[in-house]
């Protein structure tokens, strides 16, 4: 019997999900003017959920003070309390108010992942536009110590140089973005490879078009799609490693509100059939499939493929 | 016959230059830590004596090329220091370890290779179908999902009230094979949802590949059975790829193995590793470091000659 009320709630969930995404999308279409309606009519609805979810997000991360009950560092109770009206998914190990942190969590969690991200995106793509269009010694350097450095496994690399520069927020920011600018190195690159020996390319060379001008004008307005895609998947890979390592103790410190160290300090909860724990857990699954979807959509309709 | 192993030669030799340089990136650690390393030992003990003694007897006064050399040849040895931590050899506490680690590794792989593989050719098989749309779409969550997360709702399902498995998988001493295979159940099976959906998507797409093929074709007029025609013309043809992906996953999971360690407080090197690095133990974080990584250089030079080899093209090149 639970095997089946579990199906029923799954279905359950799945259809409500769709409906969101299928609402979405409606509403997006009528709202946004012809041309980009367009594309969005062609968008599933799995990305439409994914969509949507994203932008809850954004609204949480930013509107996180007005939202949130109480302060994410306030010990408002006593330890673990229960669900009830004051507060609404009751309090963790400390006495401070779980559904405020999971609030605040998406603004720092979300936030610093993002910015590692874009570290490592700019690091990583401009190197490998540098090297594919400068090439000789420059690319044979930068790819050579690009593969060394892929050849040691991500997280056992960064715990690492974790332990060279110390365990903190900005140290752990700048080891994964370095570690994540390789593989996004490999990325720029290959695609850049691909365009660098097209015609029009020779002719802005010809043209006597200086190095930072055949970059963005050129090269990157048509690599643009691949690396938009490997954003969003790079990001999901740099978020899911942030709250890893959170969660082993070594990434977002307390008393900052953060949901992989959420799940640790509240984890011996779970032992006693309370699901609280599992909440912010759920909230990086949620954000990491809705981000896939997104980007799975994106490549589909950047190959132009049709199964 | 010969220029396989030429093959195969090159190969090996690029993983031990591979080898060489992380085994230098490793052994830099040491030298980009900040504060004197002798002072780091010696903690409340350090005058200005003592450290020089201790400095003396390090041999950190010698040059960065002799110091590699030596630290290099006591590796090759099984020396790789002391922790700063208890004094402890760091041989000692690997070696303790290493075994529990491998050990909940391969359980992992047994389960979750064959049954990615039957899970792929199925889906090849029955492509487009809603089994394989079910499949593709819990292979992109799975891959989506934080191990700790996946972990903890194993743990909340089958552990815990009125669950079958426990959810702290230590044992002290050496525990029976069977209650290894209880104990160690759930972080397996939690290794095995992380790394399956991906070896059952590759395997997949590398069979549809070739189902375009005339060879196939021509099987399929003749009027073989779809089960078949996948098992014995496609899935030889597709060994490569799949002998790849199976690979990077066996990879995948010792890095997986560090925070599912950690959940269940499975006596392993991941959890070794992540107290190592909370105290800053930099000869134990290296030698476990060292390890991570030469097994991970391993398993893709074994994967890359065991894919030139399941090819006959290369094989047997005229």
């Amino acid at each position: 019997m639970g095997f089946l009320t579990g199906l029923f709630w799954l279905a359950a969930v799945i259809a409500g999900a769709m409906a969101a995404g299928w609402a979405f999308r409606t509403a997006v279409i009528t709202v946004s003017p012809h041309g980009l309606a367009k594309e969005f009519r062609t968008m599933p609805l799995t990305a439409g959920f994914g969509l949507l979810m994203i932008a809850i997000y954004i609204l949480v991360a930013v509107f996180a003070p007005a939202i949130a009950p109480f302060s994410e560092t306030e010990i408002v109770g006593r330890e673990y309390q229960p669900w009830d009206d004051v507060h609404l998914l009751g309090t963790d190990n400390l006495g401070r108010d779980m559904l405020s942190r999971l609030i605040y969590g998406a603004r720092n969690t979300v936030g610093i992942a993002f910015a590692t991200t874009a570290l490592a995106f700019t690091l990583g793509s401009v190197l490998g536009l540098l090297a594919a269009v400068v090439g000789g010694w420059l690319d044979q350097l930068l790819s050579r110590a690009v593969d060394v450095l892929m050849a040691i496994p991500a997280l056992i690399f960064a715990l690492l140089l974790l332990t060279i520069v110390g365990t903190s927020v900005i140290n752990m920011i700048l080891v994964i973005a370095v570690i994540d600018a390789t593989r996004v190195f490999r990325l720029a690159r290959a695609v850049a490879m691909n365009i660098v020996v097209m015609d029009y390319v020779e002719a802005a060379k010809l043209r006597g078009e200086g190095l930072w001008r055949l970059i963005t004008r050129e090269i990157l307005p048509n690599a643009m799609a691949p690396l938009v895609a490997e954003f969003g998947l790079r990001f999901c890979f740099v978020f899911l490693t942030i709250s890893a390592l959170s969660f082993l103790g070594l990434g977002i410190q307390p008393p900052t509100a953060d949901w992989g160290s959420m799940v640790r300090d509240n984890a011996t909860l779970i032992s006693f059939g309370d699901i609280t724990p599992l909440l912010p857990a759920g909230a990086i699954a949620l954000l990491t499939v809705s981000v896939n979807f997104v980007v799975d959509w994106q490549l589909h309709r950047a190959s132009g493929l049709r199964e | 016959m010969s220029h396989i192993w030429i093959m195969i030669a090159k190969r090996l030799g690029l993983g031990v230059v591979t080898l060489f340089v992380v085994s230098l990136i490793i052994f830099l650690g040491t030298e980009l830590l900040p504060g004197d390393f002798a002072q780091e030992i010696l903690g409340q003990a350090a005058t200005p004596e003592t450290v020089a003694a201790l400095r003396e007897r390090l041999g950190l006064n010698d040059p960065m090329h002799i110091r590699y050399i030596n630290w290099a040849t006591d590796v090759l040895r099984g020396d790789l220091g002391v922790s700063l931590a208890n004094g402890q050899s760091v041989s000692d506490l690997i070696g303790r370890r290493l075994g529990n680690t491998l050990l909940l590794a391969l359980y992992a792989a047994a389960i979750a290779v064959p049954l990615s593989l039957m899970l792929g050719i199925l889906a090849a098989l029955f492509r487009n179908s809603f089994f394989d749309r079910f499949a593709n779409a819990s292979a992109l969550t799975s891959i989506s999902f934080p191990e700790f997360f996946v972990a903890y709702i194993l743990i909340f399902f089958l552990a815990g009230a009125g669950g079958v498995f426990p959810s702290i998988s230590n044992f002290r001493t050496d525990p029976s094979f069977d209650e290894f295979l209880y104990r160690a159940f759930l972080p397996a099976l939690t290794l095995t949802l992380v790394v399956t959906a991906h070896m059952m998507r590759m395997t997949r797409a590398a069979i549809i590949n070739l189902l375009a093929s005339p060879y196939i074709e021509m099987a399929r007029l003749k009027g073989m059975s779809p089960m078949r025609i996948i098992v014995k013309h496609a899935l030889p043809n597709a060994l490569a790829p799949i002998i790849n992906v199976i690979a990077l996953n066996l990879a995948y999971l010792i890095t997986g193995v560090v925070v599912v360690e950690v959940v269940f407080v499975y006596p392993g090197l991941g959890q070794l590793m992540v107290d190592a690095v909370s105290a800053r133990d930099m000869p134990v974080v290296q030698g476990i470091a060292l390890v991570f990584a030469g097994a991970y250089v391993l398993l893709n030079l074994t994967a890359d000659v065991l894919a030139t080899l399941s090819n006959p093209r290369l094989v047997h090149r005229r």
